[in-house]
């Protein structure tokens, strides 16, 4: 990733991305960003560490992509003043990362305009910071009352609606605070941080193997993809490749993980404008994945498939034949439910126009995933980062640009229908000899690696970083989510509070993911 | 409308039939009495609660909608308030900023009330275990009557999980 600055130097890591990483101080921090913004780059991640044991101070990651790849910035923070300069004024989702950053480490970002608590509810005293490693989880806890200044609109006739933490529906937790006017939403806070369980903390103590188990249940509806991006990061640190095999498999996995959310989002979608029949029909082809699922991997959502170094499944001849049969029915059925979908008029009315994120709004703010895509935001690590086996495999990008319900499901059908293309293609790339696996057992010691993948829902990254002993000593799992909850905020404006949830589910978005 | 007759002619009835109650679920000693279990009856409704999960439970919750499970034919339904149930479906290991949430939404559903935990993180508290931000178990934080295991289990699991809960225990 070309980007010019004296104190800059980087080196290239050793990965299925084109990544590299240098090291830089905090003045530094906001002429790069700024050089990546103006080139048309993006903010994946921001995420701190303690490395004062090993007499460093703290360290702030910065995360940044460009057409060219991913470069990740290491900045030196002062053990006892560790602050940097605030870069959500580039980058206005880095606000919410850098705000969890603080209530985790205590790294605090200088001249930012949102210094409330974003993960911090109320759970540990304030000044306790739970990723510090000299962090006492039995001394910090508390129940102090955390009183959480939401914005407020003012005016004649407005008032607001809390809804949450506990939904009125089989729905994560988490807390929205509408501001209306008759129904009219003029503004929409979001409160988050509902399922924060200490996900970061709880990798610090696992080893390798026990990790990529915990990795895999990030967000339960992502767990290829966290599993992968995990796997990737530890390959790249030991410097592993995966026999050709494995890949194919987790790409198979993968896009079978898509899938199965595609369907069952599509038939929400349907059931969410009150037409029950959606919901039924695209289910019940939603349960017969699941259970072949089950049948050829051992698990309905392909938990704990991957594995650091391979995979942990084969495929026997029997089951590309069931997974080929699948993909004919889905085919079919799919193109029959979506004739229905786009011809029926109550679906119609109620999907365009309805929950609209214009692009200039979502190049503004970093949408992406398969929101990003129903907005023209054309980004899609399979494509532009293709890493194997997808660079033999010329993924087609779904892309729409009104930025609407509807075109958010255009954008699904368009993806399921890929995924089944790219699922035979896999199959017949799948060659029945089983190459020895690479056994990963632990990592090299002061290691970092990167993994990244394009779940169903957007970009998934997960780093490590390894201890003196090889251990695990910090990892940071992010979702897409973090870039698009924010978007959800402005694509209910101006729309009424019943449709909330219809805007909401054709972003589905994760909390648990989010949440950590 | 033809193609939606059609199609809904087409698919047929997915419906299976649903499983047998397990008594070795149940944790606690049955709260409800014979006669309150009779006015239950064929009607249940259920409120569910993620208190922490990672979403994946939720999936089969969801799942026990569909055709082929059909919860809804049994006349067991998911309602929108605590107000309303009889049932509360608990997930997740109870994370410490949905502590208060639960014990709340507890507090609000009217007696005689039952509690299934559903999946491992919600019976033991799972890989995210105690910690400074996760309480565990759900019975670490509300009476549970019964717990049903798996990582998430599956809408069979939960459905017979839900039929225990609900029946009278045998002497």
């Amino acid at each position: 990733m070309p980007i010019k600055h004296p104190n800059l130097k980087l080196t290239r890591l050793t990965d299925a991305l084109p990544a590299w990483t240098g090291e830089i101080g905090p003045d530094d921090l906001h002429e790069i960003c700024r050089q990546v913004h103006d080139g048309g780059g993006r903010l994946v991640a921001l995420w701190g560490s303690d490395t004062r044991q090993q007499d460093r101070g703290f360290q702030l990651h910065v995360l940044l992509l460009n057409e060219t790849g991913m470069v990740c910035l290491n900045v030196q923070l002062s053990a006892e003043q560790p602050v940097y300069p605030d870069i959500s004024q580039i980058f206005p989702a880095a606000s919410r990362m850098q705000r969890a950053t603080y209530d985790m480490l205590g790294i605090y970002a200088q001249e930012g305009h949102d210094h409330r608590k974003w993960v911090r509810h109320g759970a540990w005293h304030s000044g306790s910071f739970p990723l510090r490693k000299d962090f006492d989880a039995a001394a910090s806890r508390t129940d102090e009352a955390d009183a959480y200044p939401f914005v407020q609109v003012e005016g004649q006739g407005v008032h607001e609606i809390p809804v949450g933490p506990v939904h009125a529906g089989i729905i994560e937790p988490g807390h929205f605070r509408f501001s209306i006017i008759g129904e009219r939403v003029l503004r929409l806070e979001e409160r988050l941080g509902y399922v924060h369980k200490g996900i970061e903390k709880r990798f610090e103590s696992m080893s390798l193997q026990q990790g990529a188990k915990l990795a895999g249940r990030v967000s339960g509806d992502s767990t290829v993809a966290y599993a992968w991006a995990y796997a990737m990061a530890a390959e790249s640190i030991a410097k592993v490749t995966p026999p050709s095999r494995a890949l194919w498999m987790r790409a198979l996995l993968l896009e079978r993980e898509r899938v199965a959310n595609h369907l069952g989002d599509l038939g929400y979608l349907g059931n969410d404008v009150a037409l029950a029949f959606g919901f039924a029909q695209f289910w019940i082809l939603k349960e017969q994945v699941l259970r072949n699922n089950a049948a050829l991997f051992g698990h309905r959502y392909l938990m704990d498939t991957i594995a650091p170094g391979g995979v942990a499944v084969t495929l026997s001849a029997e089951g590309k034949r069931v997974i080929e049969a699948e993909c004919a029915m889905l085919e079919q059925q799919v193109r029959i439910l979506r004739g229905i979908y786009d011809e029926h008029a109550g679906v119609q009315d109620r999907f365009i126009g309805t929950g609209v994120v214009t692009p200039k709004l979502a190049a503004q703010l970093g949408l992406c995933g398969l929101a990003g895509r129903a907005s023209a935001q054309a980004w899609d690590a399979r494509v532009q980062f293709a890493c194997a086996p997808y660079d033999k495999l010329d993924v087609q990008m779904s892309t729409y640009r009104n930025g609407d319900v509807a075109s958010r499901a255009i954008v699904r059908f368009g993806e399921l229908f890929e995924s089944l293309r790219l699922q035979r293609e896999i199959l017949v790339n799948l060659i029945h000899e089983d190459e020895a696996p690479a056994a990963l057992a632990k990592l090299p010691p002061n290691g970092f690696g990167i993994g990244m993948v394009e779940g169903w829902r957007g970009e998934v990254m997960v780093a490590i970083h390894t201890d003196a002993q090889g251990n695990l000593t910090r990892v940071h799992p992010h979702d897409p989510s973090w870039q698009n909850w924010p978007l959800l905020e402005h694509a209910i404006i101006d729309n009424i509070v019943p449709d909330f949830p219809l805007i909401n589910k054709s972003f589905n978005l994760s909390y648990s993911g989010q949440d950590l | 409308m033809y193609q939606i007759l059609k199609q809904i002619i087409k698919t047929g009835i997915k419906t299976e039939t649903p499983p047998q109650v397990d008594e070795s679920m149940r944790v606690d000693t049955q709260r409800l009495q014979q006669e309150i279990l009779d006015v239950f009856g064929g009607a249940l409704a259920i409120r569910q609660v993620d208190a922490g999960s990672c979403n994946g439970c939720e999936l089969e919750i969801h799942a026990v909608n569909n055709a082929y499970y059909n919860i809804e034919g049994m006349g067991i339904k998911f309602v929108a308030s605590p107000r309303h149930a009889d049932l509360l479906l608990v997930t997740g290991p109870v994370s410490r900023h949905m502590e208060i949430a639960l014990k709340r939404t507890y507090d609000a559903t009217p007696d005689p009330k039952l509690v299934v935990a559903i999946g491992d993180c919600a019976c033991d508290g799972g890989i995210f275990g105690e910690s400074y931000a996760s309480c565990g178990k759900v019975s670490n934080v509300i009476p549970v009557d019964v717990v049903v295991s798996g990582c998430p289990p599956a809408p069979t699991a939960i459905l017979q999980g839900i039929l225990t809960a609900i029946s009278a225990r045998k002497p």
